[in-house]
């Protein structure tokens, strides 16, 4: 009897075919534009061809490192979300641990026949490709570059529309600024290990850039770990947060320091914050929890200039960094079929003209241009010309933790630049083996 | 000699289920740690499918003499947990436990009762929720810890930035004393009044009385209390949500130390490393509390 109305179950399920689509770390606009107009109108599509799809979407409010914690685990034993919004730096650990697999392995062939992949250059589809597979459909990329307040700049006789050459002019400005109003925090450069990657992205590698070289040598295929940039770069937070005090060294050391840096911008208590475009279009945009009603009249950027001119990576005068985040395919998914209908409607035009209308950005798919936002489009013009990327390495995550570790050995006072470095060489090397660190010369 | 009430395998076969339990679900999990503690097994990269044996490499690294006090490394972390129970557990825990129980000895009444309840209640709000009430209390800006303070012209410091250590030892000692406390009033009660009522006739001090009478009678529990609440807070991981072992790892307990290597830097190989020797260290402080219990019992 038990087993009659067992199997009459079964085949009632696989007629009624209720399925149910799970998507993992959305956050801010990503949620609004997934659970008000993806999830909804997906739901519609599938029920147009008879079957019963109900799409969750899992909102997160943890930090980006932690998010890439849960995946790991997740992924570890064979469970998580159908979908992952996934940053692209994640995959090379994430595909040699065998966590993760290519779309095509996971969907089958017909992935390859989406129309959008024409309209994604190859360089935007590595953002989660990793040696030649692809493994979701990236959504974007972004750029860095010095966020500030105009009204305090004109305030403190600075002008509105600024721009930095060299290390010494972004310092002066911010001595005029501390000049001008001894409670302003002129100048936060991200720094240590509870901001995580954010401050190798926006702090680090924005300073070490302008001081002439990658954290990695891409032609030698080694780390640098010894360098005068590195010892110029650490001299900098050296200057900014303990000499001469014009960025809080709290904001960058305490658990909670990137949304009280933001929250700090925000209330004007911050005139400079050297971040992505992301700070722009979904941190400080009006109606977000740090927006500001007025941005588009208080807040503007500046390239961030290398030390000297010329004296940048690849011999630039400006520097900047990219990242790009996207989506991939859970391999553990029970409906690949279902979960790559969802992803490529995810990216389809109309689905992104949605997205673009909640938050302007740059888009991987070429046909879905930034509209509406001078801001952004001049980010994609004039800054995204000058970006370079992180090694795409599985050991890139743990350097750039001891990275970050340097900084904030300098920004807490508890080692000088010197020190610092040197503990950071040790660290390295004993993570990547000797035979993949070099050195570049320096003066102590 | 007492004859058991079952046969030998009767017995055996009631107690075959605990056995069983215990295999799965304790000495199974030691034994794979100790096997991966010999492994550079991580949860991502290419050493997450692969890993390969590295012999006493991981613990060469632990045990490694010439960085082992820096921040972030073994022994620092060691003689920060070693502040942190003695801190927050032996003088902390059991000292205002200990102070509680004597005072309110022998009272009833509406203080009595506020005091216990607030310090239950301490005890028994899960940890997420008094970690936020203690992240509003400690907050420098707004929090009332420095209203107080600064109030009294104190100043207004930065608790979980420049003394962390302080503020999870403080934190700690608010969390645990209510255990300490209860034991130590019950074993109080035990004392027949009589003693003391018979020191007081002929003029004791209350240092003598404490001397003389409580502390004699009350030794047992002691040691119990001092050897749980030292397992405990050696092992307690709760400090991670007020400070996350920062900053620059000035907070960081063995337990914390542990859970950043093995499921932060997803380096489980060395992770499992440290938790072998964690659960040695564990393992000394239950040898000792079982020999002392052992002991007690002989002498009674």
């Amino acid at each position: 009897m038990l087993v009659v109305v067992l199997s009459l179950g079964a085949v009632v399920s696989a007629q009624d075919d209720p399925i149910e689509i799970s998507i993992a770390g959305a956050t801010g606009n990503s949620y609004a534009w997934l659970s008000e107009f993806v999830a909804p109108a997906f739901e519609d599509y599938m029920a147009e061809q008879g079957r019963d799809v109900t799409v969750n979407v899992i909102e997160t409010s943890a930090t980006a490192e932690d998010l890439r914690q849960q995946y790991v685990l997740d992924l570890g034993v064979g469970a998580g979300a159908d979908l992952m919004a996934f940053d692209g730096f994640w995959l090379p650990e994430f595909v040699e641990g065998d966590l993760v697999q290519p779309l095509v392995d996971i969907v089958g062939p017909e992935v390859l026949e989406w129309e959008g992949w024409e309209q994604i250059p190859e360089g935007l589809q590595a953002i989660l490709g990793y040696q030649g597979e692809v493994y979701g459909i990236a959504a974007g990329t972004d750029a860095r570059a010095i966020w500030y307040r105009t009204d305090i700049f004109e305030a403190a006789g600075l002008p509105a529309d600024w721009q930095p050459t060299s290390w010494e002019e972004l310092l002066d400005a911010a001595r005029a600024l501390k000049e001008y109003d001894p409670e302003i925090w002129p100048l936060q450069l991200n720094a240590g290990l509870s901001m995580g990657e954010a401050t190798t992205m926006q702090g680090y590698l924005m300073a070490l850039l302008g001081a002439g070289h990658h954290i990695y040598d891409f032609e030698e295929e080694k780390w640098i770990v010894r360098s005068q940039a590195i010892l110029d770069t650490l001299e900098l937070y050296n200057t900014i947060y303990l000499e001469e005090e014009l960025g809080n060294a709290r904001f960058q050391l305490a658990q909670n320091g990137r949304d009280l840096s933001f929250e700090a911008f925000s209330d004007g208590e911050v005139a400079m914050l050297v971040e992505g475009d992301y700070f722009w279009r979904a941190v400080i945009n009006p109606g977000a929890d740090f927006g500001l009603d007025n941005r588009n009249e208080i807040v503007s950027f500046a390239l961030m200039p290398a030390m000297e001119p010329g004296a940048g990576f690849n011999g630039q005068d400006f520097v900047t960094v990219s990242g790009g985040t996207g989506y991939i395919i859970n391999p553990n998914t029970e409906n690949p079929d279902v979960a790559w209908e969802l992803l490529s409607y995810m990216f389809s035009l109309e689905a992104l003209a949605e997205l673009q209308e909640i938050e302007p950005r740059i888009r991987a798919r070429q046909d879905a241009p930034v509209t509406g936002d001078d801001v952004m489009s001049a980010i994609a013009s004039d800054v995204l010309p000058y970006t370079t990327v992180r090694p795409p390495l599985a050991a890139y995550n743990r350097v750039s933790a001891e990275a970050q570790l340097m900084t904030e050995r300098v920004v807490s006072g508890e080692m000088t630049p010197l020190e610092a470095m040197n503990a950071y060489a040790e660290a390295v090397t004993d993570i990547v083996g000797e035979d993949s660190v070099m050195e570049l010369p320096f003066e102590e | 000699m007492q004859r058991s009430l079952l046969s030998r395998p009767v017995s055996f076969l009631f107690v075959t289920p605990a056995l069983l339990f215990v295999a799965v679900f304790l000495l199974y999990p030691f034994i794979s740690i100790f096997y991966i503690s010999f492994t550079n097994q991580t949860l991502t990269g290419a050493t997450a499918v692969n890993p390969d044996f590295v012999g006493l490499d991981n613990y060469t690294r632990l045990f490694n003499f010439d960085r082992w006090m820096n921040r972030g490394e073994m022994g620092q972390s060691l003689l920060l947990t070693a502040q942190f129970v003695i801190g927050s557990a032996l003088i902390g825990q059991a000292g205002l436990g200990l102070t509680i129980a004597m005072a309110f000895h022998r009272r009833k009444g509406f203080l009595r009762e506020t005091v216990f309840t607030l310090a239950i209640a301490a005890w028994i709000i899960p940890d997420v929720v008094v970690a936020f009430a203690w992240f509003a209390f400690l907050d420098p800006d707004n929090g009332t810890l420095n209203a107080i303070l600064s109030t009294i012209g104190l100043g207004n410091p930065d608790w979980l930035l420049d003394y962390p250590m302080l503020s999870i030892i403080l934190f700690n000692t608010w969390r645990g004393t209510a255990f300490s406390m209860l034991l130590f009033s019950s074993a109080l009660s035990s004392i027949p009044p009589s003693y003391l009522e018979t020191a007081e006739v002929i003029g004791a001090s209350p240092w003598q009385k404490f001397r003389d009478i409580l502390f004699p009678l009350l030794r047992g529990y002691i040691v119990t209390d001092l050897i749980l609440i030292t397992l405990w807070t050696f092992n307690t991981f709760t400090p991670f949500l007020l400070t996350g072992g920062g900053p620059s790892f000035r907070s960081e307990v063995i337990a914390i130390y542990t859970y950043r290597t093995g499921l932060q830097f997803f380096e489980f190989g060395r992770g499992s490393a440290i938790a072998v020797v964690v659960m040695l260290i564990n393992l000394l402080l239950a040898s000792i509390y079982l020999l002392i219990l052992r002991s007690r019992r002989a002498q009674s």
